[in-house]
């Protein structure tokens, strides 16, 4: 593999393992809270990107307006789910919510083929985020170099919030102990949804660019990427952040690099791509089952 | 300053407090004392609101609060330092104490009152930063008294605060519940400690299995021949583990 090929492809891996760093704080986060895999994260995600879609082509607006109403829509949206499937079931065992989680997953997605048609739809492309540059010989389309810069800043972000807010410090109170957290005089309802504001503002982001680096729509486009994001968050360690993003990380690499080495080899393997994930999963589950940034990574070494 | 009246509490099929009064007058220092399973923990948190009243009033400065929020009653000035500590483990000392003042917006008040309960528990200015997690037992449980005073507090109350303590330690909580008293918070104690307990307090109740057996001055249940044999004799005396 020459050089610049190698480079590209890396450029490649960096924007996936972005978008998947993305969707995978999603769960994440709600996991840390609420103890709860979002089946339908991925929904949430699909949805974004339809909204920034329908921004675009229906209303005709700019895209940055777009996008920013495609994010205000998501946030709204995995809010209403939390208060709609989850909150009142917040008491009830956890098996009770899990099926809500899957069963909100179906109703997004069918609902989506209603309304949004079964028929792939085409993202209309921006020029300045399908412009070729090149640097040094390697050429990538720009949107997948403002992918990583994004996702970095959007990372700086969160990390601010959680780190030096009140809000941050509440959240991590709550994901701890509620009724400690209520004796604080916190609002855990507000808490909770406001975490899933996050969750969901960030798979917004990532659905965006998504969109534009992959610009085929479907209803289900959620499935895959919800499923290896919620395997990204397991690996690094589900209910840590940083691990998340390790994680997403990890599965972008590894992703381009089997199509990209598999061109040298005696098997075409890129058809192996999506299996990655899962064997990535099985893996861990082995050789280390809370993951990499797991707790008990501190404990048992 | 606080009177209930007729309080009931059910968890589900049992009736953990069977109609009790308690008074609680500003200034005082009140303790509730009783053995496992008495209800106390219960009636300390029915007043903050995390346990739902079936029956009867909890009356704070004249205004029924039983069916408020938590959050609205820890803004009246009320503030339980909860059985077990409950500090937040994953987060630094510091943090810990100001998510006690998490319902005040007094951004100076604030730290100045930061300074003054530093100043009263100084180890935890010493280890500011340190994750409380990783704090001694002592420790912790200075930690939730302090994050409780950050509320700016009228009333604290405290659920076994000498839990689990060396005795030398329990002293120390014992000499800081008397200084918070002098500063002007009324403080409702919960203990199983029943000497400390009665002796710092200026009234107080046994409870036992949800129903007020006993009250009167500290004093007087000191030298109570019942009270006496329940809870004052070496043998009987319960301590708990941690
Ligand atoms: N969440 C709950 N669900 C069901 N029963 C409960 C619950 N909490 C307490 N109880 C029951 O209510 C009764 C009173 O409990 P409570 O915790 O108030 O006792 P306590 O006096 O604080 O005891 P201890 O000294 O052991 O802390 C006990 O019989 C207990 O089993
Ligand atoms: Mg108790």
């Amino acid at each position: 593999m020459s050089l610049t090929i190698f480079m590209q492809q890396l450029v490649n891996a960096a924007s996936l393992g972005s978008l998947y760093a993305l969707l995978a704080i999603g769960y994440t986060m709600v996991y840390g809270i609420l103890r709860l895999i979002n089946f339908a994260h991925g929904d949430v995600f699909m949805l974004s990107t339809y909204f920034a879609f329908y921004a675009m082509t229906s209303f005709l607006l700019p895209w940055y307006i777009s996008f920013a109403i495609a994010i205000i829509l998501t946030i709204l949206f995995g809010t209403v789910l939390e208060r709609g499937a989850y909150r009142p079931l917040r008491n009830s065992p956890r098996i009770s919510i899990m099926i809500s989680a899957i069963a909100a997953s179906f109703l997004i997605q069918n609902l989506a083929v209603v309304f949004f048609g079964g028929i792939p739809k085409a993202f209309p492309s921006v020029p300045i985020f399908s412009k070729i540059i090149q640097i040094s010989g390697v050429s990538s389309s720009s949107i997948s170099v403002i992918i990583p810069i994004v996702t970095i800043l959007v990372l700086f972000i969160l990390g601010y919030i959680i780190n030096q807010t009140k809000m941050g410090m509440a959240m991590r109170a709550v994901s701890k102990d509620y009724e400690a957290a209520r004796l604080m005089g916190i609002n855990v309802n507000t808490v909770i949804s406001f975490t899933f504001g996050i969750g969901s503002a960030l798979a917004a982001i990532g659905g965006v660019m998504w969109g534009l680096k992959y610009p085929q729509l479907i209803p289900l486009m959620g499935l895959m990427p919800g499923l290896k994001c919620f395997i990204a968050a397991v690996v690094g360690g589900i209910g840590n952040i940083k691990g998340a993003v390790i994680g997403g990380f990890i599965l972008g690499f590894g992703e381009i690099m089997i199509v990209a080495v598999s061109v040298y080899m005696p098997y075409d393997l890129s058809g192996y791509r999506d299996a990655f994930a899962f064997v990535l999963l099985i893996a861990i589950l082995l050789l280390k089952p809370d993951g990499i940034m797991g707790k008990s990574s501190v404990e048992k070494v | 300053m606080l009177k209930i009246e007729n309080l009931h509490v059910f968890y589900g099929g049992i009736h953990a407090l069977k109609g009790i009064n308690l008074n609680v007058e500003k200034g005082k220092t009140v303790s509730l004392i009783g053995a496992n399973g008495a209800g106390k923990s219960t009636t300390l948190r029915c007043i903050m609101g995390l346990v739902k009243k079936n029956e009867g009033s909890i009356i704070y400065n004249q205004q029924d609060i039983s069916s408020l929020k938590t959050r609205d009653i820890v803004k009246r000035g009320l503030v339980l330092t909860p059985e077990g500590r409950r500090i937040f483990p994953n987060l630094s000392v510091k943090e810990n104490l100001l998510l006690g003042a998490y319902t005040r917006t007094d951004k100076n008040e604030i730290d100045r009152d930061f300074n003054k309960v530093t100043e009263l528990f100084p180890i935890l200015k010493e280890r500011e930063w340190q994750i409380a997690g990783t704090l001694s037992g002592g420790e912790q449980q200075m930690l939730a008294v302090g994050r409780s005073l950050m509320s700016k507090p009228k009333l604290i109350m405290m659920d076994e605060p000498s839990l689990g303590l060396a005795p030398l330690i329990v002293k120390n909580i014992f000499e800081i519940i008397k200084e918070i008293n002098s500063n002007g918070v009324t403080v409702l104690l919960v203990e199983q400690n029943a000497k400390a307990a009665l002796e710092i307090a200026d009234y107080a109740y046994v409870l036992e299995t949800g129903t007020i057996v006993l009250e009167g001055k500290g004093s007087e249940l000191l030298n109570n021949a019942d009270v006496q044999k329940a809870y004052l004799g070496e043998a009987v005396i319960k301590t708990k583990e941690k």
